[in-house]
């Protein structure tokens, strides 16, 4: 199958304009009698499932967390990025535009990134209207701040939680639908496989985690809005029950999956702390706004960080790419981060950490303080005192996070980081119209793999779930709607309702029966640790061929030897956690294999055979501009498709931060 | 920070199912490091169980960064345990010592019915959000968002009170299963934004309504709630929404 983006006509800035002037409508009566199934409820789901509600279409949203409003979204802690150009500096849509396929390394849709920044305007908007409490300055105005990868304030935020307060936005929206009733609401439901009917998705099954009973639900429609899979590598900033099983049963059922080795190590993460950790904790990198990076001059330095002196600190980043310094993109910080703890110059009892130091902003924004006072001759006590006020309003909570989690106090002593997965760019491939390649069958947010190319730009990720949900779906879903009109609700006792249902049951019977010795949770490790190391900042020929045939030796193992314990029929998280393990295993094999494919360095994805003298990443264009579409095609078996991508506006170069 | 090894005794409340009776049951774990988290602790203690052939116990958890609101245990009879403005996940083992013993229950609340041993069913607060928690305002109605200024304080004070998780500890804490912290943060951040002013009154009002109707209790001003917040949700929301709730029964046409 050729694979058509469906990118309209027209110059760059005119495409969704066109689009929208053109594009089939559904006329609220028939509205009425057409049935959308959402799949989760973060940031894409639930303003997708709000604003369908709102439109009049009979809404069906699923999540597996006990509410709603628990969905991953809520842990984004920096903020959104939208082109208001409020700061005066310069910004426009251009300029998020350019900057984000920049950031992404030129392997993003450019048709698609125009328009997420076309819509970013409207998101604020909408959610300052919802009551979403944004920071403001003294004269009521919003305020800004700067992030990677940037020149401009683009970024709107609530202190240190921008994602509960969009999501709780958005949730509040999809409440307010299910009180009106257009919006029906399955909470501790998991989505296991796409009901297909004559080639188009129709409905799904669900499993009810309460009771264990399989539910058959039909739609004219399906979306799924189910979040990334950086837990394919067990640890991973993701929430624990973050999964990748809805968008892989989609993929098993034809829809293609893009660019799945596409994944964000964030540079500043709370490090591991020993065998024990169960996650890992982002510190968001608004910090970097303030703190500067560094690491001892010495090799193996044991003294502690405030004990050594200032002429013996790298500021590697500052060092290595004096323009952008401190905020130079994720992938390229965590690259760096890397590149000094191998080479000995970690920090902590690993060694495995750098640190984000915020005595200068301390200091700086004590001295402003009192300055505005009158007070210039402040004595050092007075300074700092003033300026950990103003750090405190800027990253409280981070901070106070910071502290509970490793009895240190960041305000006297440097944060210790790590980079750490926190965000999967790749994911089911869509076109213009976020539709994959099965008709019928959508996705939106994170679990597409659509606007970030090889790496998110940071406060990109609400940005793009929000504009996927409120103001691009509500649009193209109409374009298919409105040839459905005539399509009655298909009954769920309809052959292919019952064929997957029975295979879905068959699978978890299949999982029940194992009997084996060996934990989820365990094998799950073993999965992340060979991802990590294999595939993770830094990949290589040789050590993927090994991960894959240990990816393949696992999974045959996991269905020869996972132990589950307790009933089907019943409330059982470790039976719902191992149809998902297994899923992550299948997944890891074709990250695997496409990282293997991509034999050039890209954003996120660093094979060392494809690097520059002083260690840059270096594309291959001539050879690599494409999305890697993958197709199952049976058991550990894909085939490659490629869309090709063409830059019109931003012409590829190689990314410098310098 | 230096850390250690503990060896401790855990009391939980196993509990099978919604209708049938609990008890407490005892388990010992070795070599907890200090490093760790009560929920990681929890991961320990399951794979031990599993690992027996026993059942693990059922909580609830998922970001483990404090936001979510989905861990809810009652910890040595403290929800959220011994910690201040804390969540369980956020609690770390250096709050214990070895040889203790932790006893660890599910929230206990008539509106919060338990779903199995450590889970209870919360979707009583997603009705209440249901009956007015909400700003009416379909997509793509909105004006430029700075048409609209806002005082900073007024923003700030309506931050404070949505920075609410919802996990319900104040319930749980609450000697009366009083919802009213919950409640009254949400109702508090839409009074204090102007774009919360034409549906003020019948939020109030729809709002509280839902909170009697799921069960909840009332408020004694015992201010437990507050104390066992873990995102430090003032009881002066409390006392903003009486007054709401009074404000909009006497403009009440009905």
């Amino acid at each position: 199958m050729a694979l058509d983006a469906k990118i309209p006509q027209g110059e760059m800035s005119e495409k969704w304009n066109y689009y929208k002037g053109h594009v089939k409508l559904v006329n609220p009566a028939n509205k009425r009698k057409l049935e959308v199934i959402v799949v989760g409820t973060g940031l894409a789901g639930a303003s997708a499932a709000a604003s369908l509600g709102e439109m009049g279409y009979k809404v069906k949203a699923f999540c597996f967390q006990d509410s709603p409003r628990r969905a991953h979204s809520i842990a984004a802690q920096g903020g959104i990025n939208a082109a208001k150009n409020y700061q005066n500096d310069g910004d426009s849509v251009f300029r998020l535009f350019y900057d984000t396929v920049k950031g992404g390394d030129y392997r993003a849709r450019e048709g698609n990134v125009y328009r997420l920044a076309e819509v970013s305007a409207s998101i604020i908007d909408q959610c300052v209207a919802q009551g979403v409490p944004f920071a403001r300055e003294y004269g009521g105005l919003l305020s800004n701040r700067s992030f990677g990868g940037t020149q401009v304030q683009r970024t709107f935020y609530a202190a240190g939680q921008t994602g509960q307060q969009l999501l709780l936005g958005a949730y509040s929206a999809l409440e307010r639908q299910v009180a009106l009733g257009t919006v029906k609401m399955y909470s501790r439901h998991e989505m296991l496989d796409v009901v297909m009917i004559d080639g188009k998705a129709r409905g799904i099954i669900a499993r009810d985690l309460v009771t264990g009973e399989l539910e058959r639900h039909f739609g004219h429609a399906v979306l799924l809005c189910t979040g990334g899979y950086g837990n394919v590598f067990y640890l991973s900033t993701n929430a624990m029950g973050s999964n990748v099983t809805a968008a892989w049963k989609a993929h098993k059922k034809g829809a293609y999956f893009g660019n799945p080795c596409f994944t964000q190590i964030h540079p500043t993460c709370i490090p591991v702390s020993g065998d024990h950790q169960s996650k890992l904790t982002l510190m968001s990198e608004s910090l970097r706004n303030d703190g500067r990076i560094w690491v001892p001059k010495k090799k193996d330095d044991n003294r502690k960080a405030v004990d050594i002196p200032e002429e013996e600190r790298d500021y590697y980043l500052e060092r290595r790419y004096p323009a952008f310094g401190n905020l130079v993109p994720r992938d390229v910080a965590s690259r760096a981060a890397k590149e000094r703890c191998d080479e000995g110059y970690g920090v902590g009892t690993t060694k495995m950490a750098v640190y984000l130091d915020f005595k200068d902003a301390i200091i700086r924004y004590g001295k402003t303080e009192a300055g505005k006072t009158g007070n210039e001759n402040a004595d050092s006590a007075t300074i700092l005192e003033l300026g950990k006020k103003v750090v405190a309003e800027k990253y409280g909570n981070l901070f106070e996070m910071y502290e509970k989690i490793t009895g240190e106090n960041p305000y006297e002593t440097p944060m210790r980081i790590y980079p750490a997965v926190h965000y999967t760019m790749g994911g089911l491939w869509v076109d213009y119209e976020l539709q994959t390649t099965i008709p019928g069958l959508y996705s939106l947010g994170e679990a597409n793999f659509s606007d970030h190319g090889a790496n998110r730009l940071g406060a990109s990720a609400l940005m793009q779930g929000l504009a996927d949900g409120y103001f691009v779906i509500p649009y193209t879903l109409g374009n298919y709607l409105a040839d459905e009109i005539r399509t009655a609700s298909i009954p769920t006792n309809h052959p292919a309702f019952e064929q997957a249902e029975k295979e879905v049951s068959d699978r978890i019977n299949r999982l029940m029966n194992i009997k084996g010795s060996q934990s989820v949770e365990s094998m799950h490790k073993r999965l992340g640790k060979i991802m990590w190391d294999k595939c993770g900042m830094a990949r290589n020929e040789q050590g993927l061929k090994t991960a894959i045939e240990e990816i393949k030796q696992l999974k045959e193992e996991f269905w020869r030897d996972v132990k589950i314990p307790g009933d089907i029929n019943e409330f059982n998280p470790e039976l719902d956690k191992a149809g998902r393990v297994a899923d992550f295993i299948e997944l890891g094999l074709l990250m695997c294999m496409d990282a293997l494919n991509k034999n050039e360095s890209c954003g996120g994805h660093f094979r060392e055979e494809s690097q520059t003298e002083d260690g840059e990443a270096k594309r291959d264009d001539e050879n690599f501009s494409y999305v890697a579409a993958w197709e199952m095609k049976g058991d550990n078996a894909w085939e490659l498709h490629k869309e090709p991508l063409s830059f019109e506006i931003v012409k590829p170069s190689q990314r410098s931060y310098k | 920070m230096e850390h250690y090894n503990m060896n401790l005794t855990l009391k939980v409340w196993r509990q099978k199912n919604g209708k049938s009776n609990g008890s407490f049951e005892s388990y010992q774990v070795k070599d907890i490091s200090s490093e760790m988290s009560f929920l990681e602790l929890f991961d320990v203690l399951n794979e031990q169980l599993i690992r027996d052939g026993k059942d693990p116990i059922a909580f609830d958890h998922d970001c483990r960064e404090g936001i979510c609101g989905a861990c809810s245990m009652y910890i040595n009879g403290q929800a959220h345990g011994p910690w201040q403005k804390n969540t369980t996940c956020q609690l770390h083992m250096r709050a214990f010592k070895d040889g203790d013993t932790i006893v660890v229950e599910p929230w206990r609340s008539k509106a919060f019915p338990v779903i199995k041993d450590l889970v209870v069913d919360r979707t009583a607060f997603d009705r209440i959000i249901q009956a007015g928690g909400y700003i009416s305002v379909n997509t793509g109605n909105a004006q430029d968002a700075n048409a609209l200024p806002i005082d900073k304080k007024d923003a700030d004070a309506a931050f404070d009170a949505a920075a609410c998780i919802g996990c319900g500890a104040c319930v749980a804490t609450c000697k009366n299963g009083s919802a009213m912290l919950f409640v009254s943060a949400k109702i508090s951040q839409l009074s204090m934004l102007p774009q919360g002013q034409p549906e003020r009154e019948t939020r109030a009002l729809n709002m509280v309504a839902q909170m009697d109707k799921e069960g909840f209790g009332n408020c004694t001003n015992t201010y437990a709630c507050e104390a066992e917040c873990p995102k430090g949700i003032s009881v002066a929301n409390i006392a903003r929404m009486n007054r709401e709730f009074l404000r909009a029964g006497m403009n009440s046409e009905d």
